[in-house]
């Protein structure tokens, strides 16, 4: 077994040392009766090439050249290719949580510069390294809120990530923290002001939205902070489109924001791993989950980094611990602080300007065909867009693919009321070619009458 | 690190110490303090549609300023990282003894193989009819988890360990419901994991504490003491956190399928039963599995992870939504129609890139190499015990397994601590063994090598650790300032916590 360091005659010197005659007479502690005493059925030992060949043959079953105008959440952007040769070394690549600082200042000195980029990414005083994604990121923030706030109940908007929703609920449902959805306004596409008021209470915790939401519009944050401050909740908001935060001014009224860092240099790959990163206030750090490194001072006074505020973890505190988090996503942030240095400050506000020009274009050239509507047209948002037409969206979905194009992702299974909508995206990767192809494969759908 | 401590007179820099020597690293200061204004690391590709006027278009949304993020080069980028990278230990430096972390190797194909173009870029609302390649990866994986663990059903939706305890606790909860009373308390022993009473509060028990007998193990007659009609579980690490497996485990299961109770294992330690034995053959009815250490893949500095859960037939109903399913056309595709299931735990379908590498690292195996892997971690742990146990305390004399735990006990009468000795340890060229855990061992040290240890490397680690003991003896004060041979020494945490410095910022901000 090429991974195993040791010849047969290694093996048989150390069980002597050991005293053992057989390796089994290691395994004396597990009962008889339990020993596996056949081979597992699982496929039988592969060279390197056969496992690359087993993998190469299932990259090609996914079907490949598709101009992919698919986001909810997911967001194609370009990668740098430092960030691979970056995060392949192997002392990033194979080493643990840094918890013995003096041999682990390389993570720790990354991790504290990707606290920093997030925090003047989003306006807020400190953030986390990290949370899972964006959707157990949400739900770790509302449990926050309830405990900074000591109370139980929250708000959500209706235009947050469905599967965002879901894994919220999941979370809340165990531990006495109901929620209400509000929906939005039909003609925006933002949260209901009116009824967002109506449905805060003494009890309510907090309100969270996303923004830009799951149908690309940018929520008026400023107005719903007003409204959540009011009654003494706070206001939590989820950015699932990082690339975002280059164009759209930061959520600096919040309270906390949970951030899905995908869309910094990290592949789509299925939809994970992903890196969700919480931000807040300083005044609630005590009661923020997940890891965070600080500045100090060694022995002989050189600045260094050590995690801290363990106290609110899990193997510190326990079952009064602000969250059971352990193992985190380390080396994807890590990606994302590679990718921000690639990007820097300029690079950034470039990158966000042509996705907002190309979601622009795509936006117009899409809603010029006849039959197709852009929906809360007058709205702003970031990178995607609603587009709703009389056609069934899988019969129309098919049409394009059959023209080598995956449009928009169906919302007819969440959002039903909104009729045969499609949720597209626009990213810098996707050509004006692309977006006039996918057009012209509308027009065609829309001639046959359908 | 000019000042040289006092102590580390006994250590010149050129003194070779086992396998090590000192060796020159870049100083580098935060990415921050290299930035000015006009430079850069990018260049995009031109606009190919009209420019729009962002702040027309955004209104008040608009950023009028940008995020000062740093502005550099890219020769900057790769000296920076690459420097920041030397100041850390790795796997793939050496030997890494974390107990209950399984620093095993990383094999670099499945790196490749996670990268490939098909896989990478796929996303999770492609059509399925355009994503049966991935979904075939899936399927396999699933298939080999459950046929390893002996289970009946699985879910890879978890993104770590400790989410795969919430979703396990959460399964348990729906099939309590599910036959009218959802329980009230899950029971923890003391060795177990902080992670454990952590998911049990999560999931809106109380944690009840079950104390460890005299051996470290499970007090089988305490456990059926406390088992009521009330108790949802009990989480049980087997084998256990001191390496030892729990032997009368099937007594354990009766006692509390006796009362409607389940058995729910932290799968943490898989590493010592692959190819062995099989949890669901000896009365685990839900059970986790780390695939970021029994299957290989990185740890990355922390994460990610993939916490894949497995159940028994009579918790499958209730596993998160969506399920993978071969439909009647002999496709894979993803099932949401699943009226009792515990609902989402994450958006999309898990951590899907340690599925791949995990696969990866399965197929390189095969049954016989698995099996060889679990015997060889254990033999590596029986050795470094048996070249051990005569300098330092073993206070459970049970027979091992993966890992070896022993205590601080004769080195800290003389006032040296576990965390001394780990610190020595790292000037010896070796990570630190996981320090003071578990709980239940005052002062432990816990060492986990993995299979990946050749004897030599375990030789050298042995010797360094013999050498530490007489340090102990000869010049305790050598220990208890370690380690002399890294670019920081001890760092102050306290002041660290004290006053937080959490984020840069710039002069006279």
């Amino acid at each position: 077994m090429r991974y195993l360091p040791k010849s047969p005659a290694e093996r048989n010197s150390m069980l002597e040392k050991i005293g053992a005659r057989h390796v089994d007479d290691l395994f004396v502690a597990i009962p008889e009766e339990y020993r596996l005493r056949r081979d597992l059925k699982i496929p039988p030992q592969m060279g390197e090439s056969e496992i690359i060949e087993y993998f190469r043959k299932a990259a090609a079953q996914n079907g490949s050249g598709y101009a992919s105008f698919l986001g909810a959440g997911c967001y194609r952007h370009y990668r740098p290719v430092v960030i691979d040769s970056i995060v392949q070394r192997g002392e990033f690549l194979t080493s643990y949580t840094p918890y013995q600082a003096e041999i682990t200042q390389g993570t720790l000195q990354a991790i504290f510069e990707f606290q920093t980029m997030i925090c003047e990414l989003t306006g807020m005083d400190v953030a986390n390294a990290s949370m899972y994604d964006g959707s157990t990121g949400a739900a770790e923030a509302v449990m926050m809120a309830a405990r900074i706030t000591g109370r139980s109940h929250s708000v959500i908007a209706q235009t947050v990530h469905p599967e965002y929703r879901e894994v919220m609920a999941t979370y809340a449902q165990h531990q006495g923290l109901p929620s209400t959805t509000v929906g939005y306004d039909p003609r925006t596409g933002r949260i209901q002001l009116e009824l967002l008021d109506a449905a805060i209470t003494e009890d309510t915790a907090c309100v969270l939205v996303q923004s830009p939401n799951f149908f690309g519009v940018i929520e008026d944050i400023p107005a719903i902070a007003e409204i959540a401050h009011a009654k003494g909740a706070l206001l939590i908001v989820s950015i699932a489109e990082a690339v975002s935060l280059g164009a759209v001014r930061p959520p600096v009224e919040a309270d906390i924001v949970s951030l899905e860092a995908q869309s910094f240099g990290v592949a789509i790959s299925y939809g994970g791993p992903f890196c969700g990163v919480i931000a807040t206030r300083e005044k609630y750090i005590r009661q923020m989950p997940g890891r965070l490194a600080g500045q100090t001072l060694d022995a002989d006074g050189n600045r260094g980094f050590v995690l801290t505020l363990a106290t609110r973890e899990q193997h510190i505190r326990r079952e009064k611990a602000t969250s059971n988090i352990c193992t985190n996503q380390a080396l994807v942030a890590l990606m994302a602080t590679v990718y921000l240095t690639v990007y820097g400050k300029e690079g950034l506000r470039e990158l966000a300007m042509q996705n907002l020009a190309k979601t622009e274009f795509a936006r117009r050239t899409l809603t010029a065909q006849p039959g197709q509507n852009c929906l809360f047209e007058a709205s702003p948002r970031f990178n995607e867009f609603v587009l709703t037409s009389e056609e069934p969206v899988a019969e129309m979905q098919a049409r394009l693919r059959a023209q080598g194009i995956l449009g928009g992702v169906d919302l007819t299974r969440w959002y039903p009321e909104l009729g045969q909508a499609t949720l597209w995206c626009v990213t810098e990767l996707n050509t004006r070619a692309q977006m006039e192809a996918a057009a012209q494969a509308l027009a065609t759908s829309s001639a046959v009458g359908v | 690190m000019e000042t040289m401590h006092p102590v580390s007179a006994h250590t010149p820099r050129n003194t070779t110490l086992g396998k090590v020597r000192t060796h020159p690293t870049q100083n580098e200061g935060l990415i921050f303090e290299k930035s000015s204004p006009g430079k850069r690391a990018v260049k995009l590709a031109p606009l190919d549609v009209p420019e729009v006027d962002a702040a027309a278009l955004l209104g008040d949304a608009f950023r009028s300023e940008p995020a000062p993020l740093p502005e550099v080069s890219e020769i900057e980028i790769i000296r920076h990282f690459t420097r920041l990278s030397t100041w850390n230990y790795a796997i793939d430096l050496g030997m890494y003894p974390l107990g209950s972390c399984t620093m095993k190797y990383n094999p670099r194909v499945n790196e490749f193989v996670a990268r490939l173009e098909g896989i990478a870029e796929a996303h999770p609302y492609q059509p399925e009819s355009l994503a049966q390649g991935s979904l075939e990866v899936v399927r396999e994986l699933e298939q080999c988890l459950i046929e390893i663990t002996g289970m009946d059903a699985i879910t890879l939706q978890p993104a770590a360990g400790a989410h795969g305890e919430f979703t396990g606790i959460l399964l348990v909860r729906a099939y309590h419901e599910s036959r009218g009373n959802a329980r009230r308390k899950i029971i923890v022993p003391d060795s177990a994991h902080g992670t454990n009473p952590a998911t049990a509060a999560i999931c809106g028990y109380e944690v009840q504490n079950l104390k460890s007998n005299a051996l470290g193990m499970v007090d089988v007659a305490e456990l059926e003491r406390i088992v009521d009609e009330d108790t949802a579980a009990l989480m049980l690490t087997n084998p256990s956190t001191i390496g030892v497996f729990e032997s009368e485990i099937h007594r354990i299961a009766d006692v509390l399928h006796a009362k409607g109770a389940l058995l729910y294992m932290d799968g943490a330690n898989m590493n010592a039963l692959v190819g062995k034995a099989r949890p669901g053959d000896f009365g685990v009815d839900v059970m986790h599995l780390n695939l970021h250490k029994t299957f290989s893949t990185p740890h990355g500095g922390g994460g990610p992870g993939s916490g894949p859960v497995a159940c028994k037939a009579i918790l499958e109903p209730f596993l998160p939504t969506p399920v993978l399913a071969r439909r009647g056309d002999g496709t894979l595709g993803w099932n949401f129609d699943r009226p009792q299931s515990v609902g989402r735990v994450r958006a999309y379908y898990g951590n899907y890139g340690m599925f791949v590498r995990a696969l990866g690292y399965i197929l390189a195996n095969g049954p016989d190499g698995l099996r060889q892997t679990t015997e060889d971690a254990v033999l590596n742990a029986n050795y470094v015990r048996a070249s051990l146990e005569d300098l330092y305390e073993l206070p459970y004399k049970t027979a091992s397994m993966h890992e070896v735990v022993f205590s601080d006990k004769r080195q800290a009468a003389r006032g040296v601590k576990t965390g001394d000795i780990a610190k020595r340890i790292i000037d010896y060229g070796f990570h630190p063994f996981t320090v003071s855990f578990p709980l239940i061992v005052s002062g432990a040290l816990m060492i986990e090598p993995t299979e990946s240890e050749s004897k030599e490397e375990l030789d050298r680690f042995i010797e360094a650790m013999r050498a530490i003991a007489q340090e102990v003896d000869e010049t305790p004060e050598l220990v208890k300032h370690a380690p002399h041979s890294t670019r920081v020494s001890r760092l102050d945490e306290a002041t660290a916590a004290r006053k937080p410095i959490l984020r840069w910022r710039p002069a006279g901000e």
